[in-house]
């Protein structure tokens, strides 16, 4: 184990932070794996000795450089150590091997690229110039998600360590990861197959028909790489709010868009005359046992 | 199912359309079918088990011909408005041409629900005809062209006007031509449902 273990950079631009608090609430045993094996030098909301001007001026290269929050080169808008995150970020990209979006404000905007007052605001693919790009090793990786899961961050970081490439979907997110729909592991699957609507907050009935879930036409693994190991947003009664897509966030989230009683959208890869039809059939059987709570 | 198979069933729920229509369920009994269909009983058997058998597949046929005949409007790129007008049009022809289709609805669907009480339940029989509704509602919906509603009140509103014209036609009371008032009977339906700023 003398080889040089790779450096992690963690840049963070226009961003709540949300995704530092997911890595730092990441399972501890996970935590430590991962220290093992990187060399974390920097991080702005952590004590390291660095600072971020050195690790710009160091002619040390970066093997992983994740970003966390949006990007934008007005500086009237938003500035960090005096100077716009544009800029900052070119300036690390040349210096890195991978460069990895953490959480959907890097990958895609998010919600700071809903502000009317600055349009400049964007993800990691529309902010760095196609020549940097080319530098790369590797496509730019979106990590999305609002926060990211933190073991789809160790786990891109160890694949990309070990095999130095991953295979990505049309969005740059991880097949392995975002291959699958929130949907798939939904402790409330039978719930939705037999259409039994179910309230905010309450483990009983599926959240799609009213509350907004967006689970069928996420992709995403959260019900199954779990939250704490133990628990995801639809587990809990809150529906699933598509975090991962690129069109979040939207409005209002925690309702199921309908025209006539029908909803808008349906689960991906199905018509929305053949999803009307298998409803209809579906309703028509009364499940007593769908229709009480799971504990009196 | 061969396709001879397949043509014979449908004959024999035709002829117990008609019958079923006329003389109601109860009335109607399966030599009676086999005497119209010129068979034996008991080669009536072979196509369906039981006279309550033959009843449920007669209200799937006959909705299914309705269904078909608004999937072919749904797909039309013409606005929601003229959708309706034609589909009002569709559905009184064929009150005009099968008046057994509809007579069949009302006198023995509407009336014996216990003969559609197991295997019927819900839209189980009805419901490719109750989804072509619906996209007709959810794509007028979606462009603004119908104002936004519950489903039910807007499915009975129209399903409500047309079997009520389809019973007054069958009575015979209709002073005119059923065809002429089309376009009366679609414009109350659109009316009913026209998006209002």
């Amino acid at each position: 184990m003398n080889e040089k273990k790779p450096t992690v950079v963690w840049f963070s631009a226009i961003t709540c932070n949300g995704n530092t608090h997911s890595l730092l609430s990441s399972n501890s045993s996970k935590f430590e794996l991962f220290l093992k094996n990187f060399d974390f030098i920097y991080h702005g909301s952590l004590t390291i000795d660095k600072s971020l001007e050195d690790i710009i001026k160091n002619q040390e290269q970066i093997d992983f450089l994740l970003v966390e929050g949006a990007i934008s080169s007005n500086q009237k808008f938003f500035t960090t150590s005096n100077d716009s995150t544009k800029n900052i970020l070119e300036k690390l990209v040349q210096k890195s091997k991978y460069l990895i979006a953490v959480g959907s404000c890097a990958s895609f905007g998010g919600i700071h690229a809903k502000f009317t007052q600055n349009d400049d605001v964007c993800g990691l693919k529309d902010a760095i110039e196609e020549e940097n790009k080319k530098k790369l090793k590797h496509p730019i990786i979106n990590l999305s998600g609002c926060p990211v899961h933190p073991e789809w961050i160790f786990q891109t970081l160890f694949s990309l360590k070990n095999f130095k490439e991953i295979s990505l979907d049309d969005e740059g997110r991880p097949k392995e990861l975002y291959g699958t729909l929130a949907h798939h592991g939904c402790t409330r699957n039978e719930y939705f197959e037999w259409k039994i609507e179910g309230n905010f907050g309450q483990k009983e009935g599926c959240l799609f028909y009213n509350q907004g879930c967006r689970a069928p036409m996420t992709h995403s693994s959260c019900n199954k790489i779990l939250w704490n190991d133990i628990n995801s947003k639809t587990r809990a009664g809150m529906p699933c709010i598509g975090c991962t897509e690129v069109d979040f966030p939207r409005n209002n989230m925690l309702e199921t868009k309908k025209n006539m009683g029908i909803p808008l959208e349906v689960p991906l890869g199905i018509s929305k005359r053949a999803y009307l039809s298998i409803s209809g059939v579906a309703k028509t059987f009364k499940i007593d046992r769908l229709h009480k709570k799971l504990m009196e | 199912m061969s396709n001879l198979k397949e043509n014979k069933k449908n004959n024999i729920i035709e002829n117990a359309l008609k019958l079923f229509a006329q003389k109601g369920f109860y009335n109607t009994t399966i030599p009676d079918i086999a005497k119209a269909m010129k068979m034996s009983v008991g080669n009536m058997y072979n196509y369906f088990a039981s006279k309550e058998e033959l009843a449920k597949f007669a209200i799937k046929y006959s909705t299914n011909i309705l269904a078909d005949e608004l999937r072919e409007v749904n797909n039309m790129e013409i606005s929601s408005k003229e959708k309706i007008y034609i589909f009002v049009r569709k559905y009184l022809e064929n009150v005009q041409k099968s008046p057994e289709v509809i007579e069949y609805f009302l006198r023995v669907y509407l009336s014996n629900r216990e003969v559609f009480k197991q295997g019927c339940e819900g839209f189980l029989c009805v419901g490719e005809f109750v989804t072509e509704v619906m996209i007709l509602l959810d794509d007028g919906a979606q462009k603004k062209e119908f104002r936004e509603q519950e489903f039910f009140p807007a499915f009975g509103m129209i399903m409500g006007s047309l079997g009520g014209f389809a019973f007054l036609s069958g009575e015979n009371v209709l002073d005119k031509d059923l065809l002429s008032y089309s376009d009366a009977v679609a414009d109350n339906i659109y009316r009913a449902l026209k998006y209002d700023e």
